[in-house]
């Protein structure tokens, strides 16, 4: 059961501590998702993230944060990587980063962009790229509580290729009951689908997303152009800024 | 220092004689950025000094660029621990700006467009040490890089040659600027490394 | 998360949410679920809705509807410099605490 982190505990989540992989999926060509091994996890809600922090030998240090894409399962913590061409970070964990070795992790992080399996309202999901990892751990949280609380997905993606956990989605997308998920393509469509490649649009969350009427509870999240695109056009069709929740995937320094 | 990453390099490259201490190598250009970058039309645009008596300098973009300009080629370290070496320039220096202003003032602080300061010493303003440059690498500065001009003091941490730069103030005691009331160093010389207060 | 995007100029900023790292250094509680108010413009709303600047000295988290600085954040190998006077106040959401009568709170330390 998720929870929060406990007063006794507080120095633990501000703190860094030492995990190690112990298990790597790829999920696209440029994508891999990470499964950490972390004594002693607190737990964490849908949709926190993690720091990540690696040192070179000679002191050198990098940091970067990453959403976690799945609830909770004892100490595994699972991040979903995209690559960063010419990163700094990503390229090490996704080529280099073995099975056995250490990093040093600092989370759960981050009390807002979170979907608590007790919440009742309505939920629009939409996701830009590796934005789906937080996401994903809504979904999966979602579906391990059994909760009926009707989830919508919109997943905007380049190609059909781009699209991070295509089997677990298609199939939830089957047997989750009131979870509906819809696939944009801004580049190139799958073949045999009729639609045609573009970006987000105001027709696009009217007719895959809520009513503002039912009060949905909105998260958005992928690059910051996306995600501005996306919570104006939400505004815009009259849904109340306190329950549009954004989270920006960009750059910081580290 | 935390645990060692086996194999982790990180993107630097390993510091040389050239570099002050704690500096590495970039080729390229990191862009930081603590706001929106303000785009300014040239036709607005305006620099001026005041005096601690409150009299301006005003200059418009035609005025600046008709008087006679330098291409300094010069090394510039950034607080966040890189360094790009040759830099080529092309700007007025502010020994030709700050010719023929009266002022017994000691400090200077540097104001920008879109509302950033930083503090330096009025001396490091001249000698043929300081500019206000509008062109880089024999093109118009980037609005990213701080176009269309910006402060040029290379032998100082790079955040005390402000982006998008304005005017400046000249005063008879130093008033700390954006990042030195957050921490960071009155003066920043890179080799003393003059990172943070109290360094 | 967070490595630069370089398709993207202009779109450097991130959320607030990303604050919570850095200040659950410095505070117990979780800030970026706070609700702060601009000192400029007025406008209230939870930390983790500013818009933060990272790639930079320091962390700048500014107002959404005025882009005024609201929160800087720098940390020195020995210090976190906190500067929140664009921040007219933080409301920080807390537990229900059994009322006390006054006086009979304990000492505080």
């Amino acid at each position: 059961m998720a929870r929060t982190a406990v007063p006794g505990r507080l120095t633990n989540r501000a703190s860094w501590r030492v995990a190690r992989l112990v298990d790597r999926r790829q999920e696209t060509e440029t994508a891999a998702t990470l499964v950490l091994e972390v004594p002693d996890w607190p737990g964490h809600q849908p949709g926190q993230h993690v720091d990540l922090r690696l040192t070179a030998e000679d002191g050198y240090q990098a940091a970067r944060s990453y959403s976690i894409s799945a609830p909770v399962d004892g100490d595994r913590v699972e991040v979903t990587i995209q690559r960063v061409p010419d990163g700094e970070v990503s390229p090490y964990l996704l080529d280099v980063f073995a099975v056995g070795d250490p990093v040093e992790l600092r989370g759960p992080i981050g009390g807002y962009f979170v979907w608590r399996v007790t919440d009742t309202a309505p939920v629009l999901l939409v996701g830009g790229g590796s934005g789906i990892a937080p996401l994903m751990a809504m979904i999966r949280a979602r579906g391990m509580a059994g909760s009926r609380v009707p989830f919508r997905l919109i997943y905007s993606v380049r190609t059909g290729r781009d699209v991070y956990f295509a089997d677990e989605l298609r199939r939830r997308a089957r047997d989750d009951h009131g979870l509906d998920v819809t696939y944009l393509y801004t580049r190139e469509v799958p073949e045999g689908s009729a639609a045609t490649p573009h970006r987000i649009g105001v027709a696009d969350l009217n007719t895959h997303g809520w009513p503002p009427e039912l009060e949905p509870a909105c998260y958005v999240c992928g690059p910051t152009g996306f995600v501005e695109r996306v919570a104006d056009i939400l505004v815009a069709l009259g849904d109340d800024t306190r329950r549009i929740r954004t989270e920006r995937f960009g750059p910081t320094g580290g | 220092m935390g645990i060692v990453s086996p194999g982790f390099q990180g993107r630097r490259r390993p510091s040389g004689p050239a570099l002050p201490p704690g500096q590495y190598l970039t080729e390229d250009f990191p862009v930081l950025s603590a706001g929106p970058t303000p785009r300014v039309p040239l036709s607005d645009w305006e620099f001026v000094i005041t005096t601690e008596t409150g009299a301006e300098y005003r200059w418009t973009w035609d005025e600046m660029w008709s008087l006679p300009t330098e291409t300094p080629t010069v090394d510039i370290h950034c607080v966040t621990h890189w360094s790009k070496l040759n830099t080529r320039w092309e700007g007025v220096s502010l020994d030709t700006l700050l010719d023929g202003i009266d002022t017994a003032a000691s400090y200077a602080l540097a104001h920008s467009y879109g509302g950033y300061t930083t503090n330096l010493p009025l001396d490091d303003l001249r000698g043929g040490r300081a500019w206000i440059v509008h062109r880089y690498e024999g093109t118009a500065l980037p609005p990213e890089h701080g176009g269309p001009a910006r402060l040029l003091v290379p032998h100082l941490y790079f955040w005390k040659s402000a982006k998008w730069v304005r005017g400046i103030r000249l005063g008879l005691t130093d008033e700390p600027g954006f990042w030195e009331t957050a921490g960071y160093h009155d003066y920043g010389d890179p080799w003393r490394e003059q990172r943070y207060q109290g360094d | 998360m967070t490595e630069p995007d370089p398709g993207q100029p202009g779109m450097d900023h991130l959320d607030g949410n990303m604050l919570a790292g850095p200040l659950a250094e410095v505070f117990a509680v979780d800030l970026t679920t706070a609700t702060g108010r601009c000192a400029s413009c007025g406008r209230t709303g939870p930390v983790a809705g500013l818009r933060v600047y990272a790639h930079a000295p320091g962390v700048v988290a500014r107002c959404p509807a005025c882009e005024a600085v609201m929160l800087r954040l720098v940390r020195t190998p020995t210090n976190a410099w906190l500067d929140l006077r664009g921040a007219a106040y933080l409301r920080v959401p807390m537990p229900a605490e059994p009322l006390m009568a006054p006086g009979l709170a304990p000492p505080v330390m």
